[in-house]
């Protein structure tokens, strides 16, 4: 009857959690109420960098519906530090960081004191009655700057605005031969000074916590990507033990690593809750999040590639500064560092050398944003590459190829060590330049430049790979992280046959609810529609390291399938007791075991109910099917792709416009080629965006300009091209899925391949830098010989509403 | 995201809205679509006491052919406007500028007069209604009177209206057989513009009879381009005339520097796009 089921595994499934999801009528945390719910509203500082003098709440605290209200110094005990979870050097500086500033503010839209009312509108009015003074100290905001002697200090404890210096080199490691030697020897240089601006994760469901302190375990409902993280980061933090904390993340509407953290507002929340004994609820606005929510990226990349005239690299040497922000938060130190190892990408540098200065500023504290650190990393050497083709007149992609791992070559150690299992660079590469008209593009790219068309075409190249799938537990150590990358999972067989799958993987938009559905439904022969699968709660999922750094699929399904097998084996055994033959005369498929050679069978159904009842069980054996694993990957995954991207620059206005956007892309072995899809498409429109639209600004103040979302320019479906998407497939050898990470890759691979592609349209006006985003008026500047950056840092927000105060941005 | 508290009053008439409006003193607001000012007051970047919403009275909905004139009620909506036969017939650079306004659910609840009495001067309105020389009927305690927009406004987000006094209508003259085009230049689609160009042009026979140009963004009110338009008439409708009477279009303005734009690309930007916008008016 199960005989030839097809395959759900690459099965193109509608996503079976959309329609709560796209409907909103779902548990978004912000939907949920418990009985006697009080709200929070937070003050935030309006200033980058002072002293709070004195904080008066009287007046405020007479306001209608106000029970209390907070500064830092009455729950500076309480709250604690929030923690940072990697220490990239052992003696890295690191402020106390708390929830609520307690005598200094570091930068605009810090928390400064939260209001406890009956109504969430109550609580708002009240923040407006508080009088807080603050004296103001020199702002510190420019990377450069900081750094250098006598700098003015954002945390004038601390000695330095560096937090830590954290160097890679290969002849040190042993991996590959020195840099300093191979510049001395180039015969080409390429040198160059890239910015990765700020930007800012936009997640789609505004950030909301409620805490319930009235049960025996205090609930806390968070829009987290991490419930389990933390649970186990809050009782550090708080003192609170972990066994009195449950972390629920509902349904959670996007993160991108902007859920990636301990908030202050969590803390906050717990401890508000916990000293009034009633519940709290807390939704931040959209400027309060744009504002205060972590930011992402922000580096200085000082970068020397070194070849030879015939086009081989020899060497690539990596200076970063990296933006902390005012603070560490959970893994800001370590966003940096995850693209240390990715800088060399898919070519065969013999000498690589990378360092990175972190630095204090005071803006908003930055940490993982979609791609984190790899996304900078293949920026750098992707633009590098076209810079090295264009000096040497060479074709860019034939130049990439010169360079990159063969196929045959595989597996291949890296200069920095890391090991990369499989790809195709040429077969993906040739799928791309067919898909997009590689030659046809060209040869009009040259006609028009001939021409002197207005409108300039220009071509540019991605060939990218990345390191996800985070991660073997033991590379973390070694790069101390403080927790490991394993995840966990149960598969449960309920009596009549349906299956509870419970995941450690903490599902904020991917679709594990279906993904892990068809895995299951294939390895255990049961319907997709059978299969349940339970996430986001530690009471139900006890334990798990989240989602994150496209991890879920390579690490979290792999525990799943792990705990699946143990169900068989299991069954197995009772099977065979009941059919009484040898467990090797069984044979599993399609939800049946049969005894080899005979038409006698039993389905695993069956056994479920069997073990059920526990009438006749073999002596020693539970009554129970449910079984549990926990998976620690052996390697990173390394999908890679290749990325075309097409653009008409209008040289009379500088407004660049994506004509055409091809991309193949290798995940491995597809679960389902919708999910896929729409991974791919969404971190498409994130890397555009870092290309042309958006950048976190702020004002010469420290004041962020872009609070709203008519000055932060997300772009819409309006503003972005079709995308012809496309796949090959070479199945990781690292993990029994044959899968690879998807869930950055379009980020990663998209962002240089538009800016490439602008650069190359106005090269021959003597351009070969813009600096991103590529806005109009930056293209239009650098094509009439002016600077590459116009318009930068501390310009006025362009967009309608104007700056806008940070107080009263977060009201 | 939660404004301050206010009263809130909707009158059915006109004059109830007046008498209202003048009751509540200084802090008081007219509300119509609300979609410019809701963001401001859940900002709290400003706080009325009162909300006067006037999206209640009939008389001030509507679009009406008034012989050599249109006559669009103050609290028309934008989708209205682009889907009227009359102002696509009679005003037609109204109607592409409309085209451009934000999103479809913008333009389903914003108001046509809400956008004008707003007066930002990067809202894509003011230079077509500046452009058409309409004039804006303006109703107070002491009754009716009437403004030509050149007069209307004054500077960033404010114009000639009293504080007891409501836009009611705005009378756009007819320029039945002009072409007409809205150049806008902005980031991405839901941005302000950073420049745009309105233009509406007359032709007979190949020669530009008449022009009007406007301006959006280039100064704290909309601009007329009227070095433009003068160099125009006469000229033969070709490409290589309009490009040399666009070469003025920055004449007298006073355009603001910000991160999209500086003043010496905004006034570039304002050469290139009227070019390009009379170039589509005249269908060259």
């Amino acid at each position: 009857m199960t005989a030839t089921i097809e395959p759900e595994v690459g099965k193109a499934r509608l996503r079976k959690e959309d329609a709560r999801l796209i409907t909103g009528r779902t548990r978004w945390t912000d939907n949920l109420t418990v009985p006697g719910l009080l709200h929070l509203a937070f003050l935030r500082s309006p200033v980058a960098h002072a002293k709070i003098t004195s904080i008066d709440v009287e007046d405020a605290r007479r306001k209608p519906g106000v029970i209390a209200i907070f500064t830092g110094r009455d729950l500076a005990e309480a709250q604690g530090s929030l923690p940072c979870a990697w220490p990239i050097t052992p003696d890295q500086k690191a402020p106390a960081a708390p929830s609520l500033a307690v005598d200094q503010v570091n930068f605009a839209g810090e928390a400064v004191a939260v209001v406890v009312a009956r109504g969430n509108a109550e609580a708002h009015d009240a923040l407006e009655a508080i009088e807080v003074e603050y004296e103001d100290l020199p702002v510190v905001l420019d990377m450069t700057a900081a750094v250098a002697d006598g700098a003015d200090l954002v945390h004038a404890d601390l000695g330095t605005n560096k937090s830590a210096h954290w160097v890679f080199d290969s002849a040190e490691a042993g991996t590959g031969s020195d840099v300093e030697q191979a510049i001395a020897e180039a015969e080409v240089l390429i040198e160059r000074t890239y910015r990765q601006q700020r930007l800012i994760p936009a997640f789609m469901e505004p950030r909301s916590v409620l805490v319930d302190p009235t049960g025996e375990q205090t609930t806390v409902w968070s829009a987290t990507q991490i419930p389990h993280i933390l649970r186990l980061m809050l009782a550090l933090t708080t003192g609170i033990p972990e066994h009195k904390l449950r972390v629920i993340a509902p349904d959670v509407g996007g993160g991108f690593g902007g859920k990636l953290q301990v908030t202050p507002e969590e803390v906050v929340s717990l401890v508000v809750a916990t000293r009034l004994g009633k519940p709290v609820k807390w939704t931040e606005s959209r400027s309060e999040s744009l504002l205060s929510a972590h930011h992402g990226r922000d580096q200085i990349q000082k970068l020397t590639l070194a070849a030879r005239r015939d086009g081989t690299v020899t060497g690539l040497k990596v200076d970063l500064l990296a933006d902390m922000g005012a603070y560490l938060r959970l893994v800001t130190p370590g966003v940096p560092i995850l693209g240390a190892f990715m800088f060399n990408a898919i070519y065969k540098f013999p000498a690589y050398r990378f360092a990175c200065t972190n630095v204090f500023t005071n803006k908003t504290p930055t940490d993982a944003y979609r791609g984190a650190g790899r996304p900078e990393a293949t920026y750098a050497i992707e633009r590098l590459m076209d810079e090295l083709a264009a000096e040497l007149g060479r074709d860019p992609i034939e130049l990439r190829e010169q360079n990159w791992i063969k196929h045959d070559e595989f597996p291949f150690t890296t200069v920095c060590g890391l090991e990369y299992d499989t790809g195709n660079y040429e077969a993906a590469t040739a799928k791309a330049k067919e898909m997009f008209g590689y030659d046809a593009l060209r040869a009009e790219q040259r006609e028009r430049r001939e021409r002197g068309d207005v409108v300039q075409l220009g071509i540019g190249t991605s060939t990218f790979t990345e390191m996800c799938g985070l991660a073997p537990s033991r590379v973390l150590g070694s790069l101390s992280y403080g927790a490991g990358g394993w995840e966990h999972a149960a598969v449960r067989m309920l009596p009549s046959g349906k299956v509870e799958v419970v995941t450690g993987s903490s599902a904020h938009g991917q679709g594990h609810e279906t993904a892990w559905s068809q895995i299951v439904a294939d390895q255990l022969g049961v319907p997709f529609e059978d299969v349940e699968v339970l996430h986001g709660d530690t009471q139900t999922s006890p334990r798990g390291l989240d989602t994150y750094g496209s991890r879920s699929l390579t690490v979290g399904a792999m525990a799943v399938l792990k705990a699946g097998e143990k169900v068989i084996r299991k069954a197995r055994r009772i099977a065979a007791h009941t059919m009484e033959c040898a467990e090797s005369d069984l044979e599993f498929s399609g939800g049946r075991f049969t005894v080899k050679g005979t038409d006698r069978s039993t389905g695993l159904t069956d056994v479920a109910l069997a073990v059920f009842a526990a009438h006749d069980l073999p002596d020693g054996v539970e009554p129970s099917l449910d079984s549990e694993a926990t998976f620690d990957p052996e390697n990173f995954s390394f999908p890679h792709g290749t990325h075309l991207c097409a653009v008409d620059v209008d040289t009379e206005t500088g407004f660049v416009k994506i004509r055409k956007y091809v991309c193949v892309d290798d995940v491995g072995v597809v679960v389902n080629p919708i999910i896929v899809e729409g991974q791919v498409h969404g971190g498409l429109a994130q890397g555009l965006a870092q290309a042309l639209y958006e950048e976190a600004v702020h004002d010469e103040s420290g004041t962020l300009t872009t609070g709203t979302l008519a000055d932060y320019l997300v772009p819409s479906a309006v503003d972005l091209p079709h995308f012809d998407t496309d796949r090959t497939e070479t199945p990781s050898t690292t993990n029994q899925l044959g899968v690879k990470g998807v869930g950055e890759a379009g980020t990663i691979a998209s962002t240089p391949a538009v800016v490439n592609a602008v650069v190359d349209a106005v090269r021959h006006f003597g351009v070969n830098d813009i600096q991103m985003p590529c806005t109009p008026m930056r293209v239009w500047t650098a094509i009439n010989g002016g600077p590459t950056d116009a318009g930068g840092l501390g310009g006025e927000a362009g967009g309608g509403l104007g700056s806008i105060d940070t107080s009263g941005g977060a009201a | 995201m939660i404004p301050a508290a206010f009263d809130y009053t909707a009158p059915s008439t006109v004059d109830e809205a007046v008498r209202a409006l003048a009751d509540a003193g200084d802090d008081a607001k007219v509300i119509a679509g609300g979609q410019s000012l809701i963001p401001v007051l859940r900002m709290r970047l400003a706080a009325p006491t009162t909300l006067v919403d006037i999206g209640r009275i009939p008389e001030l909905r509507g679009i009406r052919d008034d012989g050599d004139a249109l006559v669009i009620g103050s609290t028309t909506t934008h989708y209205e406007v682009q889907r009227d036969p009359a102002v696509r017939d009679h005003a037609l650079l109204l109607k592409v500028a409309t085209d451009t306004v934000a999103d479809p659910q913008v333009r389903h609840r914003g108001t046509f007069g809400g956008a004008i009495a707003h007066a930002d001067p990067a809202g894509d309105l003011l230079a077509p209604v500046l452009a058409l020389e309409a004039e804006l009927v303006l109703h107070g305690l002491e009754g009716e009177r009437t403004v030509a927009a050149s007069d209307f406004f004054v500077d960033y987000f404010t114009t000639a209206l009293r504080q007891d006094e409501i836009l009611v209508a705005v009378r756009v003259p007819k320029h039945t057989g002009w072409g007409a085009h809205y150049e806008k230049f902005n980031r991405v689609a839901q941005a302000w513009s950073i420049v745009a160009v309105a233009a509406a042009v007359r032709t007979e026979g190949g020669v530009i009879a008449e022009a009007r140009v406007g301006l959006t963004n280039m100064s704290s009110v909309p601009v007329r381009a009227r070095a433009v338009e003068e160099a125009l008439v006469g000229q033969p409708a070709t490409v290589e005339a309009i490009k040399a009477a666009a070469a003025h279009a920055a004449d007298g303005t006073s355009a603001t520097e910000d991160s999209n734009a500086d003043t010496a690309y905004r006034e570039h930007l304002a050469r290139v796009l009227t070019s390009r916008a009379v170039t589509a008016a005249a269908g060259v």
